[in-house]
Order: structure tokens, then sequence, then C-alpha cells
């Protein structure tokens, strides 16, 4: 996605809910929110209908690859009988959508006869670590790409402004794996500060979670902070150049007042965008960094599930990403019209 | 110091005991790893201790496994199912030899066709309940019908009966088999408690082994206890399993001392990891290999000159050290490992010979040949690369190969016994009869070099019921020959388990019929 995707979306947000408070009736919010869940759901059917049809595109199918190469026609037959895959795909697709709108995922066809693994079950200790990864990395990079940001504008084309600028340009050019070797080198294995393992389960208590995370969480905040980072910089200084930020210079009021109270609350709707964006990324492309520290989270079963075509995981797991993707976007949206008068009192 | 070469001196002289030695070592301020090193150098057996927790990174395991033993898929379900929870009938020893397990012991009738085991006495399962020839003939029929998927559903197809008679099992061979206690050792063959309709309960994880499982996460890893009850001793106190399928965080996790073993280090690196002084690195020749195999049905294939062409225009010594990074031992187109009884090394010895190539296709009527190879690292790691070395040197011979890239996924689907010459892997078996009904008798369903050679399968099947160990080896010596010399084989290396461990713990001679000790680490090991 473009760097920049925060602002064109910003502005159309603004120009659809001008247009609509013209002919108002309905709070800009309401409508807003309805008409983004309306069309979320339209984007979870046309996504479940694209990943059901290119898994069935690929070559080879669930029972032949858990065989591998002690698969014979009859074991395949057999496998493909037990987990419902001798059915034709629109039959399967159709049941499949029939019990998901009903709030059942199904179960995995990693099921045997006594032995069911629902999707639901599968999926949720490791949606919670990859939400609690993602919290824990957010609370360090938000507040510090917003801080680093404010600062770089107030301060912008001095040394420091310089400094933070290539320093987070660096991290973000740097592969993620990358990265997560360097620190992992260093902090891990020379000096031992931390684990080299992320792994952790549900018993595993708070703090020994929070020390284990802190690798992956490090690699992630450095790569995600020189977009927000950079984004409230340009959002800040962007207005710094309007009559109103003139008007209140010329009283006299101080640098860091005028970015703080003049600046900041008419830079939000951009800034949210991007930090809505770096979080949606940090719940579905961290698969990379899972793999490395080998975190237990949802992009690393999404992964597996894919290679042995696991359809009914693959299925739920992407329909949690596009509505990870819809949700945020909304909140956004919502955060952005909230914060700009303009849209929120429609005249 | 002095004091301290002088009780080296008597530890290589064997003029000190163990313990004795350990002591002074101690007393003068030794340290530990390098006073245990300088005893295993010495030859000094290692005493296993108790306790402790032992922790192994593992490259495999995905969230699709589960515990049901028919479709163990590699090493995490074989290690956890298998090796540290679980029993077979009989198991592998370090020379290569079958020796009881949960069965006491073993006989065959005359022809070998009817096989007794006598269950072992008083064995129970980790919820106390005790073994019965029942559950025995409930978990193997969990192998067996028309419906099961079943990896060891071919090594069982031969088995006409089985019935519990008290304390013994019988099994009711179609033919005589003198190696039936071989396939009873399969890591597909746990003994399981039987339910009350006959059926075997795999679900619960409840088994006769070492350990008892806590926690199976799978993809993720598993968790187990010491089952105080077993019938041998085991020394660890807990095991850990965790997947670590990305090969540099398992080597950091091993560095950094968060596991104790890792499985399938990174060749590359690997004299990198040599030079830490906490690690030892174990290699391990085990039976499988890694293969190209020609449809011996097909033009140009069937032409034996033109597949013994071949044969000598691959230059495997390049490839061992230049892929395999000299981890393996060169194959000679015989699969069978020089570890495994009756192995042969069939003469002339298969290498690198362009004269020779020129020679044999001359004597086909070919002036050049050219030929499609297919091969995908699905087949094994490494094959796209040594297929590339294979056309180098084959050229210089007159041969002309195209290397193809398969894809990955479907491999084994679409490639593998589909096209005419392909890469192919074999886990090998411990016994030859094993091997061969698997992959190259005439009606094998995954004979993947469509080979039928009459003499050679009426060799197997006379070979399967002798039991007079001469005459035995004499047909087996004959089969690998008519394999070497006819077969549609090129076997390129019988690669090596390579495997590290920290220092911390300790092992004996490891066992190379599976990787990870024969993926019976967990009751093999125990912390120096």
């Amino acid at each position: 996605m473009d760097l920049l995707s925060g602002v064109p979306r910003g502005q159309k947000i603004e120009q659809g809910g001008v247009a609509f408070g013209r002919r108002g009736h309905m709070h800009p919010i309401l409508r807003t929110v309805l008409q983004r869940l309306g069309l979320g759901l339209l984007t979870l059917f046309i996504v479940s209908l694209v990943i059901f049809s290119l898994i069935e595109m690929l070559p080879g199918n669930f029972a032949k690859r858990i065989l591998g190469q002690a698969a014979t026609p009859e074991t395949v037959a057999a496998f493909e009988k037990e987990i419902g895959l001798d059915k034709p795909a629109h039959i399967r697709y159709v049941t499949w959508v029939g019990n998901v709108v009903q709030g059942d995922f199904g179960a995995s066809f990693a099921s045997r006869v006594g032995y069911k693994r629902q999707v639901s079950d599968l999926i949720t200790p490791r949606l919670k670590n990859t939400l609690f990864l993602a919290s824990l990395t957010a609370l360090i990079a938000v507040p510090l790409a917003i801080g680093l940001g404010i600062l770089a504008a107030l301060y912008r084309n001095s040394p420091f402004d310089r400094i933070v600028n290539s320093v987070t340009l660096t991290t973000i050019s740097m592969p993620e794996f990358f990265m997560a070797y360097i620190l992992m080198l260093f902090l891990a294995v020379k000096l031992q500060m931390f684990p080299s393992l992320a792994s952790v389960d549900a018993d595993t208590p708070l703090w020994e979670r929070i020390y284990r995370c802190a690798l992956p969480a490090l690699t992630l905040t450095l790569v995600i902070v020189a977009h927000m980072m950079r984004m409230t910089r340009a959002a800040i200084i962007n207005l710094l150049a309007s009559p109103y930020i003139e008007m209140a210079r010329l009283k006299g009021i101080s640098k860091s007042r005028v970015i703080l109270h003049h600046a900041l609350p008419n830079a939000w709707a951009p800034i949210v965008n991007v930090i809505a964006f770096n979080l949606a990324y940090l719940v579905v492309g961290v698969v990379i960094v899972e793999a490395v520290f080998t975190y237990p989270g949802i992009g690393q079963l999404m992964v597996d599930a894919v290679r042995t075509k696991d359809m009914p995981v693959v299925q739920a797991c992407a329909l949690i990403f596009a509505a990870t993707y819809i949700l945020l976007n909304l909140i956004a949206d919502i955060i952005s019209i909230s914060t700009n008068p303009r849209l929120l009192h429609p005249r | 110091m002095n004091q301290w070469e002088e009780l080296q001196r008597a530890a290589f002289g064997k003029r000190i005991s163990r313990r004795d030695f350990m002591r002074r070592a101690t007393a003068l301020g030794v340290s530990t790893a390098l006073a245990t090193g300088v005893l295993s150098k010495a030859g000094y057996a290692q005493e296993p201790k108790k306790g402790g927790k032992f922790v192994i990174g593992i490259g495999h395991g995905a969230t699709t496994d589960s515990l049901d033993p028919a479709t163990y898929p590699d090493q995490m379900t074989g290690v956890v199912g298998w090796g540290a929870s679980a029993n077979s009938l009989t198991e592998m020893d370090e020379k290569g030899n079958v020796v009881p397990d949960l069965a006491e012991s073993f006989e065959p009738s005359d022809d070998a066709k009817t096989w007794v085991f006598k269950l072992r006495k008083g064995v129970t399962f980790h919820d106390g309940r005790t073994v019965t020839a029942d559950d025995v003939v409930a978990s193997y029929k969990h192998h067996m019908g028309p419906d099961s998927k079943s990896a060891a559903k071919s090594i069982l197809a031969s088995v006409a009966e089985i019935k519990a008679d008290g304390d013994n099992i019988v099994f009711t061979l179609n033919g005589g088999n003198a190696d039936f206690p071989f396939y009873a050792s399969d890591y597909h063959l746990p003994i399981m408690p039987a339910n009350q309709d006959g059926t075997v309960d795999w679900q619960s994880g409840n088994r006769t082994g070492p350990f008892s499982i806590e926690s199976f996460d799978p993809g993720i890893g598993a968790k187990l206890k010491r089952n105080p009850n077993f019938y041998k001793d085991v020394w660890f106190d807990e095991f850990e399993v965790k997947v670590i399928a990305d090969v540099a965080a398992r080597t950091n996790a091993l560095t950094s001392g968060e596991i104790h073993f890792m499985d399938r280090c990174d060749l590359k690196t690997i004299n990198m990891l040599k030079r830490n002084q906490d690690l030892e690195i174990n290699q391990v020749t085990g039976y499988g290999h890694y293969i190209f195999v020609m449809n011996t049905q097909q033009a140009p294939f069937d032409n034996p000159d033109v597949r013994n062409a071949l044969k000598y225009a691959i230059d495997r010594d390049e490839i061992l050290q230049k892929v395999f990074l000299g981890y393996g031992t060169v194959g000679n187109d015989n699969p069978i490992a020089p570890s495994i009884q009756y192995a042969i090394n069939p003469e002339p010895i298969h290498s690198y010979n362009p004269d020779k190539v020129r020679e044999l296709l001359k004597k086909a009527g070919l002036d050049s040949l050219t030929v499609d190879l297919s091969v995908s690292d699905a087949a094994f790691s490494g094959a796209v690369d040594a297929g590339t070395l294979f056309k180098e040197s084959a050229a210089k011979a007159g041969i002309n190969i195209n290397v193809i890239r398969e894809a990955d996924d479907a491999y084994w689907d679409a490639v593998w016994l589909k096209k005419p010459f392909v890469a192919s892997y074999w886990n090998g078996r411990p016994v030859q009869d094993w091997m061969f009904t698997t992959a190259y008798a005439a009606d094998a369903a995954w004979n993947d070099t469509f080979w039928k050679n009459p003499r050679f399968n009426e060799l197997l099947v006379a070979a399967r019921s002798e039991t007079d160990s001469n005459k035995r080896a004499a047909m087996y010596a004959e089969m690998q020959q008519l394999l070497h010399d006819d077969g549609g084989l090129i076997n390129i290396v019988f690669n090596s388990y390579v495997s590290a461990n920290s220092k911390k713990v300790a092992h004996g001679p490891l066992l190379s019929n599976w990787d990870v000790d024969g993926m019976k680490i967990a009751s093999r090991w125990w912390f120096a």
C-alpha cells in the first residue's frame, strides 16, 4: 500500500461527510459506521470467495499433502471421504458459508474420528497471542512515533530532526527478518539480556510473557515507527504554512503551544489513518517475525494451513484478517471525523 | 597444572575410576565440562544420572499434527507420540539389530509364517492399567483394513491374521517373513489402550512409554513428565519439545541455552557452530538416501546401457562436497545402507567416468543423449543444486540433461511416479526385504523405477522366508548386485543426520534408524 495512503482516504471521508451533511438527517459518524459495516460484510464475502477459489485452484489437496509420499489412491480416497473433500467445491463452499453465518467456523481437516479440532479452538489462543504482541508493540511504538514526529516538526531541519529521520528510515529499510536476527544476535546470544525464543503458552504469567515478547516487539517497533513518525511530522509541517497558524504565531504564542494546540488537532486525520494501517499490519503481517522468534501467533497458523491446504483454517484466518483491516479503518475514520469540527457538525 | 596432566595420563591409562577422576579434577579446580571431555576422549563410558528438564528444538511439526500414529508425518510426532511416550513391540539397537521392547521375546514358526510375540509382564499404561494382548491387537488393527489411511498399512499388508492368546500375540502372515520383528519396531506402531468396541484410544495419548504427555500443542510443542512406572531406567524428570521451524532461530536457541538439542543443523554455517566450545555436533549416517530415479519402462531409460551411462555420468563426490558439504556417504546405486544386515558394496563401483559413458552410449547405438530431469527441493533439500551439478558433469560426457524445476507443492503428487526421470528420497528401512518390498518389487505401489526384474522378484520371495543366515546373505548379495547393474536408481548419497547439543547433556552411541537418536532421545540421554 502507498506510504501516504492515509491522506487521500481522509479527504474522501471529508467530502462524503459534507455531502451527506447537506441532505442531513443522520449523524455523520453513525452514517459512516453503518455504511462501512455494510461494505465490510460485502468485502468479507468477496474475500472468502477469492480465497476459497484460489486454494481450490492450487495443485494437490489436504489428503495428498498430509499423506505425502505415503499417498496411495485408496488412502487418499479414505481420507477425503472422512474430511468431506469428496463433495464438489461449490457445495462445500455453500455449506461453509451457511455455518459461518451462524458463528460456526467448522472443524479443521486435521480432525479425526473421536478427535475434533474446532477451527475456533485452534484460532482463539493464537489470535490472543497475536493481539498481545500487537498491543505491546503499539503501546511502545505509537507514543514513540507521535512524540518523535512532534519533536521533529518542532525542531525541523535541526540535527535532531535529521538524526531521527535517518535512524527511523534505516530501520524501516531493513527487512524484518534481518532486523530480528541482528537484535537476536546482540541482545539474546551475545548479551543474553532477552530470550531468543518467544515461545509462550496459555500458562505463561504476564511478566514472563512481556519479557519473552521483548525482542519481537522491539523488532516490530523499529519496523513501524518510521511510517507513523514521518506522517505525524509531515501532517504538522503541512499545517504550519496555513494562515491560522501564522495568526497564532503573530499573537506571540510559543512554538510548542502552536504545534500542540493549534496544528496537532487538525493533523489527527492523516496520522490516525497511518496508525490504523500500521496496527492492522501488526495483526496480519507479522508472520516473519513470528517465525524467527517462534512466537505462536495467528500468522504462523495461517501459513501452516495454506501449506497443508487446511481450508477451514485458511478461510477463518482470512476473514479475521479482512475484518481487522475493516474495523481498524472504521475506527480511524470515526476518529478523523470526531476530531474535525467541520465533519462533526455539518451545516 | 602438573597434577592435572598426571591425572589425565592416569585417565588415558585407565588407572583411575571415573568417579575418582571427577572428584580429583574438581579438587584441582578443573571445570566439569573439561573433565568430562577428557573422560570421553579417554574412552570412559558416561554414567547416566537422574534429574533435570531436557528441552529440544525440532525443525518439523505442523498445526495439522495429531497423536494418531497412522498419520505420523515426521520427527515431531515421532519423538512425542512414539519415542518418548510409547513403545512398539520391538525396537532397534545401535548395531542395527532388532531387540524386544514391549514384547519380552518373539519366536517364529519354522517357515517364519507365524510369529508369536510374548508380552512383557506387568507393563502398565500411564493411567495405571496393565497392558494386555488385546491392546496390542487393537493397536495393530488400527492400521489395517480397507478404510485405513495409515502409513503402516503397506507393511502390515502381509499380515493375514492377528490374535491374542493369553499373554501372547500371534501373527499369521500370508507368506514366510524372517524380518517381521523389524516391521514391528516401526514408529507408526505404538501400543495403545483398546476401547470396549475393539478400536483403539489414540486420542488421549495414554501410552506405555518412558514419559507421559502433559500437553501436546500441534505446531508449537509438547511437554512430558517422567513415567515413574516405566520398565527401564529413565533419566530426565521432564522433557519438552519445541517446534522451531526456522533453522537460524533453532541455532540461536541452542547457543543462547534455551534448548539443549537441535536437529537438522544448517550445514552452511556448521563450521562456525563447531567453534562453540559448549556445543557438540553429531553426525549419523542413517538409512536415508537421496536419489534420481529413471522409469525403466520408458525410452530411453528402457535400455540398461543408457541407465548405466547416466550412472557413470554423475559426479557423486562433487555433489556430496558442494551440496551436502561432506555430510553423507556417496552412494553406489545400492539402496541398502552399509550398516544394514547383509549389505554389500557391489562392484564395479559407479563413479564419475566420462570415457565409460561414451563407451556405453556407443554400445546403446547413440552418439549423444538428451533427457529431462525433474527436480524440486520437496524431493530433498539440495535436489535442485544436485541436478544442476549432474547436468554439468554429464555434459562433459556427451549427455545433455535439461533440469526442470518443478513446484514443491505437488511434487509427490504430480511429478514423482509420473515423470520418467525425477529426484526422489527414501527414508530407508532397517532391513533389506522391507526396502525392496516397498520400492523395488515388481508390483510395489511405490516402485518408482518401474523395474520388473524376474530374477530379483524370485529372490525377494525366497529370501523373505529363508531362515538360514548364509543362504539369505547370498540371496541379498545377488539382489543388491542386480539392482546395481540393472536397476533404474542413481543413488547419489546416503544422507547424514546432523544434530547439535549442549555439552550439559550426554548420550551413548546414537541410533541410526531415524533422526533424533532413533526418535528415542528422551529416554536415551541424560544430564552430564
